[in-house]
Parts: structure tokens; C-alpha cells; sequence
């Protein structure tokens, strides 16, 4: 396969998976804010979970709902909107190696939010046009999964879900974190189960956490769970072994291979509770993030920049 | 919906409707249904025919539309018919034309007999913007040069079918052609439950025979691929469209390399992996930079060396164009005689070479009731339209004629034939015009129909989607016996 269309397979992939992830993140939050009405600062901790600071500040300088989520949803570089834009450029562009349906649905979105997207800016059709972007991405993903053979294109693809979703989950882990350490608002420390549980519902992990876990919602706990859960497909422990298993079917893997063990290895000998209590885990985060930027080096330079004559 | 005003609006030969208003033989289901259906019917049948085009994202690209590059492919929903007995013998001539082309290409790259035998000027060759020097004595497998062409055909007033322009570059417009049978399948499924449609979906089969059986390297799967420009071409949606549909790798100049050996490769997350035919989407000059056009970026350097070597074959071989000159067409009856000892099927459009002193002087003087037409121009660029230009236009015509006779023919107004037309409040008749595609490798093949061009503007002859011009779905007609109707 084609190097060029192996690039845009990937980012394609992660393209999908953030605007599915950037649309739960807002609804969740939505929700939370009926429930906490006091605490001011869950807005801005959007703009920090998906690291736009600086694209965000140059255009609004305040971090309200407002312009929190008209920044998630239309900006021209950062939103679910420029996401499905280059989606659908990639998907244009590798029209030939997608199943077709595939094509028509990514592109049926594109002009549904073209035309649809402000609706979601005020708080009463947000839900609804929200949890569309959800589905279609969801449909998408049952077209692939069932009309699409598991071949290096779809590894690609995969691989770039996989990717996407490990850094989604650490970031969403990491401001919850944050959270909770900020100083200025000490009563939220009041709400921290509360917080918690908005943690792993922005993932869509609250259900099986709950399958998995007996005891009562804790940090400790949660962190656990979405770092080093081995079952659950958004735990980045879960991404890793996903990355890990498409890397041996493509060729030449050694180098990300050796990229994405040891980012398994890092997530498997972290000790959670210690990383809690000496406040301890927003820097282990960082240390991940890396490790996840690493693997997207290696795997570029194997497959995607690739250059020798014969 | 009425159909007794129709002929108020035009006098030209109608494919559907006599003028008497009855349907042609064999076509009368066809007037049947739209004498029935009402305009709020027909209308919602547009609208999901444009609801379908939108979201399957069938677009083509404008190139003066600014940044949006990709524009909904305009469809009218009102099949244009052919009856299967006078396609038979279309086809025939259409076979017969290119085969006659390729004998020319290779004659004028290698031995020029045709001009030794003076049946075809020598100047036209010196003159011809793509005839190329660099590919003198190559001899293509199968002596086939021009392996795909989209040949323009138009009716005239008495019925005749003309060869207008052969289009041997990179014809472009057959993913539209068979999109439309898609489309026109969804929205009118009862009108081919009467008759029998000659199917044309296996064209992109066809091509990729084709292009495999001129493989230099005679392997049961040779490795075929579709080479674009990239995203801003105009007929981008198409190149990925037959990659998609033969299953080949549809490669841009950068993921190509000529190594060493003289062979193409492509870059591939296996490494670089060997590439024997090349269905090439990219104008000549801008192929290779190591030859023609030295700041191409769209090319790859050192194809044309790999193609004179013989490592890689090229669809359409570079040097293919010079028989798709306006003045080189011209001759093409004459080149029929010459190398087939055959009388042409299907007749040229009577033209004048503005080269020649006297059709020079016939043009000159008769400007307001010809066609003049730059020799080397396609999409309808440059075309002059005597009736309808200015003073001040005309003038300049004239100039432009005189001060460079070798580039310009001159033809007859011919009334394109029209198709009833689905426009805003009534069935009107609109021109159109036919491009079936042929193939030529190791056996011919011509499309069933083609892709019909309709000027969506009343009373235009402008069939060209960059002026104006819309589309239609072709249907080659078997009638079947009363039997077989139930």
C-alpha cells in the first residue's frame, strides 16, 4: 500500500476518533454544569483537556460557555467541525481503498454539520446534534468494521484511533486531576465523586467501570481503571495492546514496536495510589503524552517518510 | 405533464419526440410516463436525484470557482435514448476511428508514410503543438498509442450523427457516465422495467483489461495505477473513481520513483514495490521534468525514460495528442481510406482549414455563420460562435485567424439535436451532444452510449460542464417484443 495513503488511513482514524470524543466531552460537561452551577472553571477545563490554549486565546479572552463551545465546535483549526473537514479531505483522498458507504457517510456528515452546527451553540439543541455526530461517527465505524477487510489500510486506521483514544483518555484523566488540586475553588473538593463520575462518563466508561469495579467511585480507582485496564477499549493500557497487535501485521514494525512496548511497560509498572497521594500523577500524564508522541515518530519514520531508491 | 408546447421553444431534431409530437419508434413508454407524470412528481424525483449526487458526493471541479473546489455534478433526470440497431453501427465507426488513429500516431512516430504518400501535409506535423520529437521510433505493445479515447458525437438537424472532435489526450467523463445510470436507476426504476437498457457498469473491467494487456512484463495481475494531479483537478472525483473501481492504487507524481534500472516504482509502507502500467491523468508536459516541462512537480523524473526503455507502459502514450488536433482531424476520413481501405462510418462535421488560402478567405468573409475553433483547445476554451459575438469580438477573431491560420478550423453552425429537459415549470427541449469512450488494446471496446452533455440554458449550444452544461443518462434501447412485456 501506498505510503501517502497510509498517512491519510491514520490520520483519518484519529480525525474520526477525536470528533466522536470532542462531541461526548461537550455533552457530558453540559450535563455537569446543571449540576454544579458554582463552579465556574469546568469550561475552561475543556480548552485545557484538549491543549488549544493558545489557538483559544487569540481569538476569545474570556473562557466562558459561550466561547467555549463555539470554539469546540467551529474554529477553523481546533473544532469538531475543521476535524470532520479533514476527515473527509482524507477520506476523499483514499475514496478508492474505503468502502464506499464509508465515503457517503463522512461526507453526509460534513454537510449535515455544515448546515446544522449553530444549533448546537445554545444549550437546547446541543444534545440533540451532538449525539448525532455520535452515531454517525458510530455508523461509520460499524461500515468499516463490517464491509472493510482487516488489511494494512484498516491497520492504519486502527492505529490511529488507538492513538487518539490513549491521548483522549490521559488528557480527560489528567484535567480531572487538575481539577480537584485547584486552589482557588476548595469547595470542590465537596464534589469529587461527582467529578469523578464525569470523568469516566466523558468517556463512556462509567457502565463498565462500574462492572468492574465494586467499591464506591474513587480517584484511585478510576485512574486505575482507564490507565491500566487491559479490557475496556478506551483504557490507554487497552489502546496500547491494540497498537501493539496492528504493528506486527504491517511490515518492517521493529522500531514502533519498540516505541509502543515501552509505553505498555511504563503503564504497567505505574504505581496509581502513590502517583494520587504525592499529586504526583498530572506529571506521570505528561510523561505518557510523550511516550504517545514517540510512538506517532516511530511509526511515521517506518512507514510514512519513507525514502531509499532501489 | 403537457408535452403540445414543445416545439414552440426550438426547431431542432429531437431524439424522443417526432415533430409531430409523437415518441420516436420504440420510445413511446418513455412519452407515456412524462405525459403522465405531474410536475410535482417529476420535481421530487429531481430533488432526489440531487439528494443522491450530494451525498454520494459526485462533484467536478471549476477552476475559476475560487476555493470551492468541488461543485454537485449537474443531472437532469430525462434519460436521453439511442435505439440499439443505430448504436450497432455507431460503434462500428467509432472502432474504426480510433483504430485508424493509432495506424496515424504510429505512422507519424516512425516510418510517415501517410505524408510520403501526401495524403496528409508535412507541415501539420511541424505546426502540431503535441506532436513529440522525443517519441519518434517508439512502438507501443500492440502498436497502440491513444488506448482510451472519448470520441464527441453530435446529431444534426436531418438526423445524421457527426464526429465532432476526437478526444485522445485524457478524455474525461466517464465516472459521471456511470454515476448517471446509478442515479437514473434510483429515481426512475418503473421506466426500465419496459425496456431493455444495454447495462454499461463493466466499463471499469473493461479498462483494466485493457491497460493490463499492455503490460511489458507479461504477468497474469500486472500492477496498474491510476496517476493524478491530486485533489484541485478537475476531474479528480473521476481518477479516484476507476482506481476505486478496477482496484488500482490511485498514485500522485510524488509517490512514484524511476530508479536506477531505469523502472518505475511506488512507494509503499513494503518498500518500493515495481509499477508496469500507468493510466495516466496528467497532460504530457507535465510528466516528466526531466524532459518536457521542467518545474512539473505533478510528474515523476525519469518516467519517459522508463517508458522508452520499455520498463512501463503509459495510458495514453506521450505523443498520443497530435491526433487529437483540430487540423489533424480534419484528415481523419482520409486516414480511414489510407490505412484501412475502408469508406468512414461515421462522417467528420464538414470543416475548413484556415490554413489553406482560399477556406481562409471563405472563413474571413463569413464570420456571423461559423464555429471557429482553436485546434488545440478543449472544454469549449477559446471556441468562437459567429451569431452570437460582437462586433469588437469578431474583429479580433479575424487577427487572431491571420496572424496564426494554422491554429484555427472553422465549421458550420450545426443545431445540435435536443432531449426533453426537465426545467422549472415545463419539459422543454434542450441541445445535447454524445461522448462514448473506446478502448483499444489488445481487442476494442465501446462504451453501450456514453456520457450525454446537455446546455441547460435555453436555446445554447454550450454542452461543456465549465460553461454551463449539464448531464443526462444515456440508455442504448433493445426494445423488447410484446412477449416480453408483462
Amino acid at each position: 500500500m501506498l505510503s501517502r495513503v497510509a498517512e491519510r488511513m491514520y490520520w483519518f482514524g484519529r480525525y474520526m476518533e477525536r470528533i466522536e470524543n470532542t462531541a461526548r466531552l461537550i455533552s457530558v460537561n453540559t450535563n455537569l454544569v446543571l449540576d454544579l452551577p458554582r463552579v465556574k472553571h469546568i469550561w475552561s477545563s475543556l480548552i485545557s483537556i484538549t491543549g488549544y490554549e493558545e489557538n483559544f486565546s487569540t481569538r476569545f479572552s474570556n473562557q466562558d460557555e459561550r466561547n467555549v463551545i463555539k470554539f469546540l465546535l467551529t474554529d477553523e483549526r481546533c473544532s469538531i467541525m475543521s476535524s470532520v473537514r479533514l476527515a473527509r479531505e482524507n477520506a476523499r483522498t483514499t475514496r478508492e481503498i474505503m468502502p464506499r458507504e464509508a465515503w457517503v457517510k463522512i461526507n453526509k456528515l460534513y454537510l449535515h454539520l455544515e448546515k446544522n452546527l449553530p444549533k448546537a451553540l445554545k444549550r437546547e439543541g446541543r444534545h440533540q446534534l451532538l449525539s448525532e455526530i455520535v452515531s454517525y461517527c458510530q455508523e461509520l465505524n460499524g461500515y468499516l468494521y463490517s464491509c472493510m477487510s482487516v488489511n494494512e489500510a484498516y491497520n492504519f486506521m486502527r492505529i490511529g484511533t488507538n492513538l487518539e483514544r490513549a491521548d483522549m483518555t490521559s488528557r480527560i484523566l489528567d484535567v480531572g486531576c487538575l481539577n480537584l488540586l485547584n486552589t482557588e475553588y476548595p469547595e470542590i473538593r465537596e464534589y469529587e465523586n461527582i467529578l469523578w463520575m464525569n470523568v469516566l462518563m466523558s468517556l463512556t466508561a462509567y457502565q463498565m467501570y462500574r462492572q468492574h469495579v465494586d467499591d464506591a467511585i474513587n480517584g484511585e480507582d478510576v485512574a486505575e481503571f482507564l490507565l491500566k485496564d487491559e479490557k475496556f477499549p478506551k483504557a490507554v493500557a487497552h489502546c496500547l495492546a491494540d497498537i501493539n497487535e496492528s504493528f506486527t501485521l504491517l511490515p518492517n514494525p521493529d522500531e514502533p514496536l519498540r516505541a509502543v512496548t515501552h509505553a505498555q511497560r511504563v503503564i504497567r509498572g505505574c504505581d496509581v495510589p502513590h502517583l494520587l497521594s504525592s499529586e504526583e500523577l498530572h506529571g506521570f500524564i505528561d510523561e505518557v503524552q510523550a511516550d504517545l508522541g514517540g510512538i506517532h515518530n516511530q511509526l511515521s519514520g517506518a512507514w510514512f517518510d519513507f525514502t531509499s531508491s532501489p | 405533464m403537457e408535452l403540445k408546447n414543445y416545439h414552440a421553444t426550438s426547431n431542432a431534431w429531437d431524439e424522443l419526440l417526432t415533430d409531430k409530437l409523437r415518441a420516436r419508434r420504440g420510445l413511446r413508454d418513455i412519452t407515456t410516463f412524462l405525459r403522465k407524470s405531474s410536475l410535482k412528481d417529476l420535481n421530487q424525483r429531481r430533488y432526489d436525484a440531487e439528494l443522491a449526487i450530494r451525498s454520494m458526493g459526485i462533484t467536478f471541479t471549476v477552476y475559476s470557482d475560487g476555493s470551492n473546489i468541488d461543485r454537485e455534478w449537474p443531472f437532469d433526470i430525462i434519460p436521453r435514448t439511442i435505439l440499439n440497431k443505430e448504436w450497432q453501427t455507431i460503434e462500428k465507426g467509432l472502432k474504426q476511428r480510433l483504430t485508424a488513429l493509432n495506424l496515424f500516431i504510429a505512422d507519424v512516430y516512425n516510418d510517415q508514410k501517410i505524408i510520403k504518400d501526401k495524403v496528409v501535409p508535412k507541415d501539420i506535423l511541424a505546426s502540431s503543438r503535441d506532436y513529440r520529437s522525443f517519441c519518434e521510433g517508439m512502438t507501443p505493445v500492440y502498436g497502440v498509442w491513444a488506448h482510451i479515447c472519448g470520441t464527441d458525437l453530435i446529431r444534426d438537424d436531418d438526423g445524421a450523427v457527426y464526429v465532432l472532435e476526437d478526444n485522445l489526450r485524457v478524455p474525461s467523463g466517464v465516472s459521471y457516465m456511470l454515476e448517471n445510470r446509478n442515479i437514473s436507476k434510483r429515481v426512475l426504476p418503473e421506466l426500465f422495467e419496459n425496456y431493455n437498457v444495454l447495462p454499461m457498469d463493466n466499463y471499469p473491467s473493461q479498462l483494466l483489461e485493457t491497460l493490463s494487456s499492455i503490460s511489458p512484463r507479461p504477468k497474469d495481475f500486472p500492477e496498474v495505477v491510476v496517476l493524478t494531479p491530486g485533489i484541485f483537478n478537475s476531474a479528480y472525483f473521476e481518477h479516484s473513481f476507476l482506481a476505486q473501481r478496477m482496484g488500482a492504487e490511485l498514485v500522485e507524481g510524488s509517490d512514484l520513483v524511476v530508479g536506477d534500472d531505469d523502472c518505475v516504482y511506488m512507494k509503499t509502507v513494503d518498500g518500493l514495490s515495481r509499477v508496469d502500467v500507468i493510466y495516466r491523468r496528467i497532460d504530457d508536459l507535465f510528466l516528466d521534468p526531466e524532459v518536457f516541462n521542467k518545474d512539473s512537480v505533478l510528474g515523476v523524473p525519469g518516467l519517459m525514460r522508463a517508458w522508452k526503455s520499455g520498463n512501463v507502459a503509459l495510458a495514453n502514450a506521450p505523443g498520443s495528442g497530435v491526433a487529437d488536433d483540430k487540423v489533424v482531424y480534419t484528415y481523419v476520413p482520409d486516414m480511414i481510406r489510407y490505412y484501412l481501405s475502408e469508406e468512414p462510418i461515421l462522417p467528420n462535421v464538414p470543416s475548413f482549414l484556415c490554413s489553406d488560402k482560399i477556406q481562409r478567405q471563405h472563413v474571413l468573409s463569413n464570420m456571423e455563420n461559423l464555429v471557429v475553433k482553436p485546434a488545440n483547445e478543449s472544454g469549449g476554451y477559446g471556441m468562437y460562435i459567429g451569431p452570437r459575438e460582437s462586433k469588437r469580438r469578431t474583429a479580433e477573431m479575424k487577427r487572431l485567424i491571420k496572424a496564426n491560420p494554422r491554429n484555427y478550423i472553422a465549421q458550420p453552425i450545426i443545431n445540435l439535436s435536443t432531449v426533453p429537459t426537465l426545467c422549472d415549470n415545463a419539459i422543454e427541449p434542450r441541445h445535447v451532444d454524445l461522448r462514448p469512450f473506446i478502448l483499444q488494446g489488445d481487442r476494442s471496446y465501446v462504451t453501450a452510449g456514453g456520457l450525454t452533455r446537455v446546455a441547460l440554458v435555453k436555446g445554447s449550444l454550450m454542452v461543456n460542464s465549465s460553461q454551463g452544461g449539464g448531464s443526462k443518462d444515456t440508455w442504448i434501447i433493445e426494445p423488447l417484443s410484446k412477449r416480453e412485456k408483462t
